[in-house]
């Protein structure tokens, strides 16, 4: 019997030359991070294991994304404990303010991961290097600690399930919304312990930019893991990346999935996700005329190049809506250097947007962009549970890019053909 | 292991934005974190929860973020054990990790009224409601798990773990 993508990765990882759904796993990690939140924890249970050193300094990484530039004398705190930590180690990737980005987007475009390997984070949200054909997932900071320590990771082999999307891609609707719509459609726990394997002739036509916001929303479906087969896009994104040699690894004809979903994108919309579930998804025609307090376009899910590029095509020559506010966080450096390069940034500067450098920032209501009561944001995040932004009465409508923008000029929710069309000479 | 406490029912789908708020993630100490425990949810639930309580919860307790201070702020309420229809993936990692006994039980919620009392029983997952005198039957704690909770969490596993090798 065949083996599903997911299930060949663990396998070879625990020295196996076959696993099953549901067997307990002792499995060989090849990168872990935590970043500023979840590392001081991670360390304060490394030391308490009682182990000297990491288990290879240069399979580990730190970045700093969440809480920084530090917003107060707490996280300046929590931050200086990991410096600290790093220094004393000798640890070679750390990222600090100023080098560093979001973790899940820095450390891809820095080439830390690669196909067919494990690949684990102290964030929920590590899933999303699945795109490139990896197994990632997301795990708390003493697992992060134990396999720091031990450079392995305990783990149950998830079931797969399959997602196959068929038709041609239309405009203004983005991996975005297919990965959306798909947690609309199978709820919040549809996927709950198992894996994501999303695939199809329709995903060959997404960039890796989209793909990763795909993944990268596998757990909001409750999912391990969110995965899909390497093809010539991942291997031309990857390939000039990649700091160690890999081997790409494909599901067998014969793998067995839990259950398998179809979906023709040709018919699809652009879709919101409205309060307070990533679950609630509806066609942004539907949820059309919300007033808008604030518009995010940032974060791990969507706040790479092709995301700031689809805003700025809405953003072009238009100005935010005097009562709207709109935030645009490049998740990288690069990212940020490459949409100044772009002429991305001076669009956003002459629609009124602030820009910020590279951070987490308003996506967990921490600091930057915080709501107040009441308040409505459209964000191209990937949660929109109650205070996620800020006070517990404020709102959040998750979306693509152009949706985000599109609201920001119009002050309210609308479909980007209702802003775009307006300028567009008769 | 049997653990006994007074129930506290709880929703379907509570996410670790609401147990525990980013806003107060600036400390791993969970005596600290039980302060603002649940307080997008219902801030008066800590004030109800005593020391021993048991939480019911219905699906997918903990979805979200991977924060290890969720379980460890309910922790820091003093709850003694956790019955939920579901819990999601990594809040269920996290709470073998830190030490708190989870058991997924699908009759407990629904059935249990707030303040009624509870036996749980770790290895077997069944839950006891001695107030109506009725039996939930429960999913078994894997024993792998169950040797977790007995070294007191993961450090303690993999302090074990690395003293074997070493001998
Ligand atoms: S951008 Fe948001 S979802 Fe992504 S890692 Fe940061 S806080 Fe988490």
């Amino acid at each position: 019997m065949g083996m599903t993508l997911t299930e060949k990765i663990l396998a070879v990882h625990s020295g196996q030359r076959e696993v099953r759904p549901g067997d307990l796993i002792d499995c060989r990690v090849d990168f872990l991070f935590a970043n500023d939140i979840t590392a001081p924890m991670a360390i304060k249970e490394f030391e308490k294991m009682g182990v000297e050193n990491v288990f290879d300094p240069d399979r580990v990484a730190f970045v700093f994304d969440h809480y920084v530039p530090n917003k107060d004398i707490a996280s300046a705190q929590q931050c200086k404990i990991t410096r600290e930590f790093v220094s004393a180690h000798h640890l070679p990737h750390f990222y600090d303010i100023g080098r560093s980005g979001i973790a899940h987007v820095l450390l891809a475009e820095l080439g830390f991961v690669a196909p067919g390997e494990v690949f684990v984070g102290a964030d929920s949200h590590t899933c999303n290097h699945g795109a490139l054909g990896a197994f990632a997932t997301g795990v708390g900071s003493s697992d992060l600690a134990a396999a720091m320590a031990l450079g392995r990771l305990w783990l149950r082999v998830p079931e797969s399930t399959k997602f196959v999307f068929t038709g041609q891609m239309r405009r203004w609707v983005t991996g975005k919304d297919l990965i959306l719509k798909v947690i609309g459609d199978i709820g919040v726990d549809g996927a709950r312990y198992g894996a994501m394997e999303f695939s199809g002739d329709a995903l060959t036509q997404l960039t890796m930019d989209e793909r990763f916001s795909i993944t990268n929303m596998a757990v909001e479906a409750g999912a391990k893991n969110g995965i899909m087969e390497p093809d010539d896009v991942t291997l031309a994104w990857v390939t000039p990346r990649a700091r160690r040699p890999f081997a790409v690894v494909r599901s067998d004809p014969d793998a067995r999935y839990a259950d398998v979903h179809e979906y023709d994108v040709s018919s699809m919309e652009p879709v919101v996700s409205v309060p307070s579930s990533p679950g609630n998804v509806m066609p942004v025609r539907e949820a059309a005329g919300v007033k808008v307090d604030q518009c995010f376009i940032g974060t791990c899910t969507n706040g790479r190049i092709g995301d700031l590029r689809d805003a700025a095509k809405v953003l072009a020559g238009r100005t935010v809506h005097p009562q709207t506010r709109l935030l645009v966080i490049p998740a990288t450096p690069a990212i940020y250097r490459q949409a100044l390069e772009e002429g991305l940034v001076q669009i956003f500067l002459d629609a009124g947007a602030a820009i910020s450098t590279s951070t987490c920032g308003p996506c967990i209501g921490g600091h930057m962009g915080v709501l107040a009561e009441g308040e409505v944001c459209v964000s191209t995040s990937s949660r929109n549970f109650v205070g996620r932004m800020g006070h517990r009465s404020s709102k959040v409508y998750l979306s693509n890019a152009a949706v985000a923008a599109a609201a920001a000029v119009a002050g309210k929710l609308v479909h980007p053909d209702e802003v775009v069309r307006d300028m567009v000479p008769a | 292991m049997t653990i006994r406490g007074q129930a506290h029912i709880l929703g379907h789908h509570i996410d670790t934005d609401v147990i525990i708020p980013a806003r107060y993630l600036l400390t791993s100490d969970p005596a600290e974190l039980a302060r603002y425990v649940f307080e997008d949810l219902d801030p008066a639930l800590r004030q109800r929860v005593r020391p021993g309580d048991i939480l019911v919860a219905g699906e997918n307790f903990g979805q979200g973020s991977s924060r290890e201070h969720a379980p460890l702020a309910i922790k820091g309420l003093g709850v003694s054990c956790m019955v939920a229809r579901s819990f999601a993936r990594i809040f269920y990692r996290n709470a073998f990790n830190v030490g708190l006994p989870i058991v997924e039980c699908q009759d407990a919620h629904g059935h249990t009224s707030e303040g009624d009392a509870l036996e749980v029983d770790l290895a077997t997952g069944q839950v006891t409601n001695v107030t109506r005198g009725e039996v939930y039957a429960g999913t078994p704690v894997p024993e792998f798990m169950q040797r977790l909770l007995a070294s007191g969490g993961l450090v303690g596993y993999v302090r074990a773990e690395l003293a074997r090798k070493r001998t």
